[in-house]
């Protein structure tokens, strides 16, 4: 898929929310599509079993209009994130642009988040992709809970950020950091539409450090 | 204090102004007292220091809801520790700040001459720069120039990072407008918000003045705002500033009700798209584009992209653009010859437009092959002489060594002195070499200027050079009945100096050396002497003597050797005279019934003498005409008979 095509002026990327199940990706684009204005929001796909988990997957469309000349749209997906969905989630993963890997700050869940990230290096590396190269950046869902049941920012970067990619903190069910990840990942994956690469603007420095 | 909840990193629109400043402000709201301890922001006013420095409070808060956040004005806190001393209470004051986890001070240049706050600042500063606590600072001037300031407040403000917000440029002023409009829920025609962008404001407070104006101005205003009214608008100030005023109050209410994330993270996007996609590389990479749909490499545009420079962009496109052209052209001519080559990526790649003019000019040339020398003319035919034989060496030199030696060889002599027969003699000779291989043009000036013409009325004048272009040996009879065109000397030049370059033979004929043609251009007389330029007499003694031998076997005329002693003697002006002559005597003598001979001949040729004119002397000089004018030659004197009547007269 073509991220952005001069001709046609048109950029898309493809974003997926990636992530063990019930880590809140369903969640953070349920908050998205709340917040777009009618006239830019395409129909939100969700394909989900009656007790709210992603059966297949979700697709938000997203027509961000014209930014400096190009016809924009966002595609956001989700994965299902249970285990057993290995072959759609690779499926889904195919030609994205960028990844946002949500994980689940509860503290019994830190295995599933290992396990899921794991399963992410493994799918990317199936397609081909290099996943130092792949735009991605980190999501630390429910930190809205009670402290003592999730763990802080700085155990899940030790555990899940060895590659220091941006991390944002975030309560996806109220919109805490929703769009923040959303703009995260969006800049890092924008910044790669120029031709001669994405050189490291200072303004990378923000996102990099928690 | 509380903060105001309107000002945050989400409506805050980066550009490259104000990057620098953003990120240091952001990074400094996630790690408070770690990054950069000050943080010093310095800026025009309405440029949105106080803006930021309540985002960062808001975000700080927001990552950590138990950080003490305060933020005050230099002049809040000036009243305060004024209540403060009237109350006895400056410990407590001193105390509340020192437990801050984050403080922010606006207006820090309103410190100047106040002595007393200063040092006040010092110990606080102190103090929670001791505790690891975050200050950040804005001012309209960086601290070294805030007057009168205590040189340890200077250094202290200095020590961490000393940034500085720029004024918007068109592409931040317009994702502004679009984010403030969104806010409002305002709607303009197309346009007109860019039209907003470009205008020159030094401040955002004075650009959301003008937008107020403008929504104003659309709503309580009899006309439509449109993209040419747009500065008539802003100039006339049309409405009571009441209007505007209730749109600003009305603007924050609905900003919160929706749709702000969104439009901030829209504007921020904008400002990422604007930064990775300069004006001149989207010029570059539509082209890139473009051309590439259509199958065509862009190896050269490609390169000016890497550039970390702008380029001059219109001068690549403009060469790039005509290569494809002619590529496009040259596979057309291509096609209809031959598909195949058409099909090839050699017309694909404008790195390789030589390669390509050369295939098809291969093509064009195998095709519709020039004019070739006349099968007439054979060297073995031809009788060389003293008058002559300068010439004919260099033929034959050339015929060894076509492009090495004399090259361009250029001929010249009069009409009729055998440079047409000598120069097709050449070029058949050339044509035997390498088995056939050898293309040789052969072609009259005249002939060539009249394809030319003929080319250009069909437009054809691309395949018509292309065929020149191809051939190995170019021979070109009576040049000098180019000299005075234009046309034909600069295709000829062209074509000259394609084929010498590349070592190709050029055999050129003309009436006399070329420095005596008039109307022949300097750079072709040039290239032409650059060669071996000989003379080609008119046909000396020892010659005419071949000829006419030559000449008297071809009519089968039987003769002794008398005659041709004769005939050889008299002088000639060319060669085909001789052949006439013979042609001439046979007739006659057939006619009377009598045979050949040296005296037949004298009493034919001597009692009319053809074309006097056109005589010359053996040895080149012309001769006298008054002895080559028959009525002026006494041809038969009075015998005796005659002389004796005329004295008896």
């Amino acid at each position: 898929m073509p991220l952005v095509n001069y001709a046609t002026r048109e950029i898309t990327c493809k974003i997926v929310y990636y992530g063990p199940g019930r880590s809140g990706k369903t969640t953070n684009l349920h908050y998205i599509y709340e917040q777009v204005p009618n006239d830019r929001k395409g129909t939100m796909v969700s394909l989900a079993t009656q007790t709210d988990r992603t059966l297949f997957f979700d697709f938000l469309p997203l027509d961000l209009g014209s930014i400096s000349g190009f016809n924009t749209r966002f595609q956001l997906y989700t994965v299902p994130g249970q285990v057993y969905y290995q072959s759609t989630r690779k499926l889904v993963l195919q030609g994205a642009d960028g990844v946002v890997f949500v994980a689940d700050s509860q503290a019994r869940q830190l295995d599933e988040n290992i396990e899921s990230m794991q399963d992410l290096h493994a799918n990317l590396a199936e397609h081909g992709m290099d996943v130092r190269t792949v735009p991605l950046v980190l999501q630390y869902n429910k930190q809205d809970l009670p402290a003592e049941l999730i763990h802080d920012t700085a155990t899940l970067d030790d555990a899940l950020n060895f590659r220091g990619v941006p991390a944002f903190s975030a309560g996806a069910l109220h919109g805490t950091g929703v769009f923040e990840t959303l703009r995260g990942i969006s800049e890092i994956v924008l910044r790669r539409l120029s031709p001669a690469g994405s050189s490291a603007t200072p303004s990378t420095a923000h996102a990099g450090s928690r | 204090m509380e903060l105001d909840a309107r000002y945050r990193f989400e409506n805050y629109v980066v550009g490259s102004a104000n990057r620098l400043a953003v990120s240091a402000a952001r990074a400094v709201a996630q790690a408070p007292g770690a990054a950069f301890n000050p943080l010093f922001i310095y800026s025009g006013s309405g440029l949105g220091k106080t803006h930021l420095l309540l985002a960062i409070g808001h975000l700080a808060r927001q990552l950590q809801p138990d950080l003490k956040v305060a933020y005050s004005t230099v002049d809040e806190l000036v009243d305060e520790l004024n209540a403060s001393v009237a109350s006895s209470a400056v410990d407590a004051l001193r105390e509340r700040y020192q437990n801050v986890n984050v403080l922010l001070l606006d207006d820090v240049q309103f410190l100047a001459g106040r002595r007393e706050t200063q040092t006040e600042i010092l110990r606080l500063f102190n103090g929670l720069q001791r505790g690891g606590r975050q200050v950040v600072l804005t001012s309209d001037r960086p601290p070294a120039e805030i007057a009168d300031l205590d040189e340890r407040l200077i250094t202290r403000f200095s020590g961490g990072l000393v940034v500085d917000v720029g004024a918007p440029d068109y592409e931040t002023r317009a994702a502004i407008v679009r984010v403030k409009c969104d806010e409002r829920g305002a709607k303009f025609e197309a346009g007109v918000l860019d039209e907003l962008a470009r205008i020159p404001f030094g401040n955002v407070r004075e650009l959301q003045g003008a937008l107020n104006r403008l929504i104003a101005s659309q709503t309580l205003g009899e006309r439509a705002v449109t993209p040419h009214n747009v500065r008539e608008v802003l100039g006339e100030r049309p409405e009571p500033a009441g209007a505007s005023a209730a749109a600003a109050v009305a603007a924050p209410v609905r900003a919160r009700t929706g749709g702000s994330e969104f439009s901030s993270f829209l504007s921020d996007l904008s400002a990422v798209v604007a930064q990775q996609i300069e004006p001149w590389r989207i010029r570059l990479l539509e082209v890139m584009s473009r051309w590439r749909e259509e199958g065509f490499l862009t190896a050269a545009i490609e390169r000016a992209l890497e550039g970390a420079e702008e380029p001059d962009v219109e001068a690549t496109v403009r060469q790039y653009e005509s290569a494809v052209a002619r590529l496009q052209s040259l596979a057309r001519d291509a096609q209809a010859l031959d598909p195949a080559l058409a099909a090839s990526d050699l017309f694909r790649d404008p790195e390789r437009l030589g390669e390509a003019e050369l295939a098809v000019a291969r093509l064009l040339g195998a095709a519709e092959p020039p004019p070739g020398p006349s099968a007439d003319y054979v060297r073995s035919d031809f009788e060389v002489g003293p008058s002559n034989q300068l010439a004919v060496h260099a033929a034959d030199t050339v015929i060894e060594e076509p492009g090495k030696k004399y090259n361009p060889l250029v001929i010249y002599g009069a009409t009729g002195v055998g440079k047409t027969h000598l120069l097709n003699a050449l070029g058949n000779e050339l044509i035997g070499l390498r088995g056939g291989a050898t293309t040789v043009a052969c072609v009259s000036a005249r002939q060539f200027t009249e394809e030319l013409i003929a080319a250009l009325r069909d437009g054809t004048i691309e395949r018509w050079r292309a065929r020149y272009r191809v051939v190995d040996v170019l021979i070109i009879d009576d040049v000098h009945e180019c000299a005075g065109t234009e046309r034909t000397q600069e295709e000829l030049f062209h074509i000259f100096n394609a084929l010498y370059a590349s070592g190709r033979q050029i055999v050129l004929s003309m009436r006399c050396a070329p420095k005596q043609i008039d109307g022949l251009e300097d750079r072709l007389r040039s290239r032409f002497e650059g060669g071996l330029v000989v003379e080609m007499q008119a046909p000396d003694h020892v010659l005419r003597e071949r000829l006419y031998a030559r000449a008297l076997a071809a009519a089968e005329v039987r003769h002794d050797r008398s005659l041709v002693d004769y005939l050889a003697a008299r002088a000639v002006a060319s060669v085909s005279e001789i052949s006439s002559t013979v042609q001439r005597l046979a007739q006659a003598a057939d006619v009377v019934g009598v045979p050949l001979t040296a005296s037949f001949a004298r009493k034919e040729l001597e009692g009319r003498i053809a074309a006097p004119a056109m005589a010359h002397t053996g040895n080149g000089h012309p001769a006298d005409p008054l002895f080559l004018d028959e009525e002026k030659v006494i041809w038969d004197w009075p015998d005796v008979s005659g002389r004796a009547i005329e004295e008896f007269r």
